[in-house]
């Protein structure tokens, strides 16, 4: 989890946290970058639809600025990757431009995992994550479980260690 | 050839009162309620995009949680759509609608 450190964020994450955080960074720019399938539902939640009422003004909108959009989420989901350390365990420090992109990479990640586990107001993690151990505790709900509720203490713990905005 | 009678009426202009001053009316940057987004974090992001004090951040992301959406900033179309893109980029859910 993340403390500060001076003017920088940092954390040391065990060897099974940088596999995890590889894994997420990758998974989110391999969903940007292989055509994305605006039929997938977290297609449709990190891009929503900016007039939900007018498709039309919607794709229009959408074709001069998803490039973009999308482009700034592969950065960010890049800088998580370019932090980690090259292998094994380590320490991450993270300045305030590269805690930023932390926070969109992870809560992009958190978007899309949560979309998937069909996350809702009223889920209780603790209670779902129990119930999933039950059924079967080497399912893959399991741990996708662990690491949706894993990256949402990791984020507050980064939100946490930030300065305070002026 | 043959020749159409056109009805001699002239134009009459008629100013429409109603619908220039709907012209006018600004347009509003709406944030829609999610069950993933942490509140720390939707309120760093209204501090952070729109130089909100830390209350204010907080009392929109309160109303976001607890009424489904809020109003976040309002104005000229483009710049809605603007800022509905960044809170798009920081994965919010923000939509564009008229005040």
């Amino acid at each position: 989890m993340f403390r500060r450190n001076g003017s920088q964020c940092v954390a040391t994450f065990a060897i099974d946290e940088v596999r995890v955080l590889r894994k997420v960074a990758g998974e989110v720019v391999g969903l940007l970058t292989d055509g994305m399938d605006h039929t997938d539902p977290v297609v449709s939640r990190l891009f929503p639809d900016i007039y939900p009422d007018r498709p039309a003004d919607s794709a229009e909108f959408r074709l001069y600025t998803e490039g973009d959009l999308k482009t700034g989420k592969i950065d960010q989901a890049g800088a998580i990757l370019a932090a980690l350390p090259d292998e094994g365990a380590g320490e991450v420090r993270l300045d305030g431009e590269a805690a930023e992109a932390w926070l969109r990479a992870i809560n992009d990640a958190r978007l899309a995992m949560g979309t998937r586990l069909a996350i809702s107001a009223d889920t209780d993690l603790s209670e779902e994550l129990e119930h999933a151990v039950v059924h079967d505790p080497g399912s893959s709900r399991v741990f996708q479980l662990s690491v949706y509720a894993y990256l949402g203490y990791l984020q507050e713990s980064l939100l946490n260690a930030l300065p305070e905005i002026e | 050839m043959g020749v159409m009678a056109l009805p001699q009426v002239a134009p009459v202009e008629t100013p429409d009162i109603e619908e220039a001053p709907a012209d006018d009316r600004p347009w509003v940057t709406v944030v829609w309620d999610d069950p993933v987004n942490l509140m720390s974090y939707v309120t760093w992001v209204f501090q952070k995009l729109f130089g909100y004090s830390r209350e204010r951040a907080e009392q929109l992301m309160l109303d976001v949680h607890h009424k489904g959406r809020a109003v976040v900033s309002s104005g000229a179309r483009e710049r809605m759509e603007m800022d509905a893109n960044q809170l798009h980029g920081y994965g919010l859910w923000a939509t564009v609608d008229r005040a």
